[in-house]
C-alpha cells in the first residue's frame, strides 16, 4: 500500500494556508494578536477571546507525545500496527499525528518524550505533518 | 419539601435485541416505541411530543403517523438520549407538548441503516482521520495511555471493568455475553488498539428503546410504577476532535454534566443506590467514577478491581453488563437508561436491592458530548 491510498485531507478555505505550509515543509500554526495565544486546529478567530485579529506563523515543528494507541485493526494505506498519537507542540496547542521512524511497540515510547515534525508526502497536493522521535544526539 | 414533576411512566426495548435482520434501523425505532406504548397504555394518537438523535426525528414522526406539536433532534452521539429526557422536561413543564416519545434504533449489526455519517465533523475529518483513524476503538482510546501514565491506571485494572460487568451480565437473559470471564481471559484476547483489548470493547449489536415520558401529576393514571426524573439532569459538550480534548485524564465534559445533575437533583453521592456510566470501551466507567465524583481522581481503576461495582458491592455500577456484555449499537444511552429504569421499578433481572436513586451518565461521540439523568422512585423528597 502506498501513501497516496492513505485518507487525504480536503482542505477548506479557512485551513488552505496550513496545507500549503505543509506542501513546502512548514508547520503553520495560528496565534491571537489579541491574547497571543497560539492555537490549532486554524480558524480566522481566536478560540480563547474571539479576536479575528489572528497571524499565521511557522512553529518550531518540536513536541512532546502527550498520549498514544497502537492500532492493530486496518486503515487505507497503512500496514500492520500503526501509532496514533496526540503530540503537545512546544507552543501549545495539540494535534494528531502517527509518530513515524520508531517501532510500534509501547516498549518504545514513553508519555511526554521529545518529538520533532516530519512531512509525508502523499499526492502533489497534499503532505501531512508527521513526528518522529527526537534522536538522543540531537539535542 | 420538594415534589417530582416529571415522570417517565413508559420504557421498554426492541422485542429481540442483538442480532435483528428482519429489521431496518427505522423498524427498530417504530418496535421499540409501540413496546413502551403498551407498557403505559397509550396509543400512538396520545404522543404528541418524539425525540431521538442519530436518525431525522421528523421520519420517525412520520413513519409513526404522529404529527407533533414538540421536536428534538439532538444528537451529540450515544448520550443524546440522556439529554432528550431533560429537554422534554422542560418542554413538558414549558406547555409544550403533554407526552414525549424518545425513540432509539440502530442497525449497528446487520445494517440496514440509512445515510452515513451520521455526526458530520469536518475538522476531525481534516485534521484526524488522515491519520488512520477509523473506527471508534482507535480514537476513543487515545487519552488512556496518558491517564496510565499519569494516574497509574493499569491494563488489569481496565481488563477488571470487562470482568465486573460480565457477573452482572451473567444474571440478564437479555445480555450479548453472559458467560463469566476472568482478568486473564480478557488480557488474552485479540489486540485491537494497545491497550485495548477485544473484551475491553463494546459488541456491537442491533437494538433499541424507547421512553414515555408525562407529568407527574399525569404519572399516578398508568399502570406502571412511575420513575421520576430528579432534577433536570445535566448535559454539555467538548467537541468531536479527541486530540482537543482538555484533559486526557479527566472528561470536562462529564464534570460539567455530572456536577449540574447533582445539583438539580440536590442529592450527593451517598444518596445514589445504582449507577450507569456508558461504557462504550472499558476506561469510560473509570472516567465517569472520577468526574462525577464518586472516586477521587486516579482512584476509579482501583475501586472497580477491588470489587465495589460488581454484584454485592456497595455501589452496583453497570448492572445490565453495559456496553461491553450487555448491547451495543452504536448509540447506547436508551439502553443504559432502560437499565436505570428497570432497577428504580425493581423489575431488573439483576436488581440491585431496593434502588431510590439511580444516576444515569452518558457519552456522545469520542469524548464529545456528555448527559447525565438521576432518575427516583420517590414523588417527593
Amino acid at each position: 500500500m502506498s501513501l497516496a491510498d492513505r485518507p487525504l485531507p480536503k482542505p477548506m478555505p479557512e485551513t488552505r494556508h496550513y496545507w500549503e505550509g505543509a506542501r513546502e515543509g512548514r508547520l503553520v500554526l495560528q496565534s491571537c494578536q489579541a491574547c497571543t495565544t497560539a492555537y490549532f486546529p486554524p480558524r480566522p478567530f481566536c478560540p480563547h477571546c474571539g479576536s479575528r485579529e489572528v497571524k499565521t506563523f511557522d512553529a518550531s515543528g518540536r513536541g512532546r507525545l502527550y498520549s498514544f494507541i497502537i492500532n492493530h485493526l486496518p486503515a487505507p494505506g497503512y500496514d500492520g500496527p500503526f501509532i496514533v498519537a496526540a503530540v503537545e507542540l512546544e507552543e501549545g496547542p495539540r494535534m494528531m499525528a502517527n509518530i513515524v521512524d520508531c517501532p510500534a511497540d509501547p516498549a518504545a515510547l514513553t508519555i511526554d518524550m521529545p518529538l520533532e515534525v516530519t512531512f509525508e508526502r502523499r499526492t502533489d497536493e497534499i503532505t501531512v505533518p508527521q513526528f518522529r522521535p527526537v534522536r538522543g544526539d540531537a539535542r | 419539601m420538594t415534589r417530582a414533576r416529571i415522570a417517565i411512566v413508559g420504557a421498554a426495548e426492541t422485542t429481540r435485541l442483538g442480532k435483528i435482520p428482519e429489521l431496518s434501523q427505522t423498524g427498530l425505532h417504530a418496535d421499540a416505541a409501540l413496546n413502551a406504548l403498551a407498557d403505559c397504555g397509550l396509543t400512538l394518537r396520545d404522543v404528541d411530543g418524539i425525540a431521538t438523535a442519530g436518525h431525522d426525528a421528523a421520519e420517525i414522526a412520520q413513519y409513526l403517523g404522529i404529527t407533533p406539536t414538540w421536536l428534538d433532534g439532538t444528537s451529540v452521539g450515544g448520550c443524546s438520549f440522556i439529554a432528550h429526557v431533560r429537554h422534554a422536561a422542560a418542554a413538558i413543564e414549558a406547555g409544550l407538548c403533554r407526552t414525549v416519545l424518545i425513540t432509539h434504533g440502530e442497525s449497528g449489526r446487520s445494517g440496514h441503516r440509512g445515510h452515513r455519517p451520521i455526526f458530520p465533523a469536518m475538522q476531525q475529518q481534516e485534521f484526524e482521520t488522515p491519520y488512520g483513524v477509523t473506527l471508534p476503538p482507535t480514537r476513543f482510546t487515545l487519552p488512556v495511555a496518558r491517564k496510565m501514565a499519569k494516574d497509574g491506571l493499569t491494563e488489569e485494572q481496565l481488563a477488571a471493568v470487562a470482568v465486573a460487568q460480565r457477573d452482572w451480565a451473567s444474571k440478564h437473559p437479555r445480555a450479548g455475553f453472559r458467560d463469566p470471564i476472568g482478568i486473564d481471559d480478557v488480557l488474552g484476547s485479540r489486540m485491537i488498539a494497545w491497550p485495548f483489548r477485544l473484551l475491553m470493547c463494546c459488541l456491537v449489536s442491533d437494538g433499541g428503546g424507547a421512553l414515555v415520558l408525562t407529568s407527574a401529576e399525569r404519572a399516578k393514571d398508568f399502570p406502571t410504577k412511575p420513575v421520576y426524573l430528579r432534577g433536570t439532569g445535566g448535559e454539555s459538550a467538548e467537541g468531536p476532535m479527541v486530540s482537543q480534548m482538555e484533559d486526557f485524564t479527566s472528561s470536562r465534559a462529564f464534570r460539567t454534566s455530572g456536577g449540574l445533575a447533582f445539583e438539580s437533583a440536590g442529592i450527593t453521592h451517598a444518596d445514589v443506590d445504582h449507577l450507569m456510566i456508558y461504557d462504550a470501551f472499558a476506561h469510560l466507567p473509570i472516567y465517569g467514577l472520577e468526574d462525577l465524583g464518586f472516586v477521587g481522581r486516579g482512584e476509579g481503576g482501583a475501586f472497580i478491581a477491588e470489587g465495589h461495582t460488581r454484584p454485592g458491592g456497595r455501589l452496583p455500577m453497570n448492572t445490565n453488563g453495559g456496553g461491553l456484555s450487555y448491547a451495543h449499537s452504536g448509540m447506547y444511552g436508551m439502553f443504559a437508561l432502560q437499565e436505570g429504569v428497570r432497577q428504580v421499578r425493581g423489575t431488573s433481572p439483576a436488581q440491585a436491592g431496593e434502588v431510590k436513586v439511580s444516576v444515569v451518565h452518558g457519552v456522545g461521540g469520542m469524548f464529545s458530548a456528555a448527559a447525565t439523568a438521576v432518575l427516583t422512585s420517590e414523588a417527593q423528597w
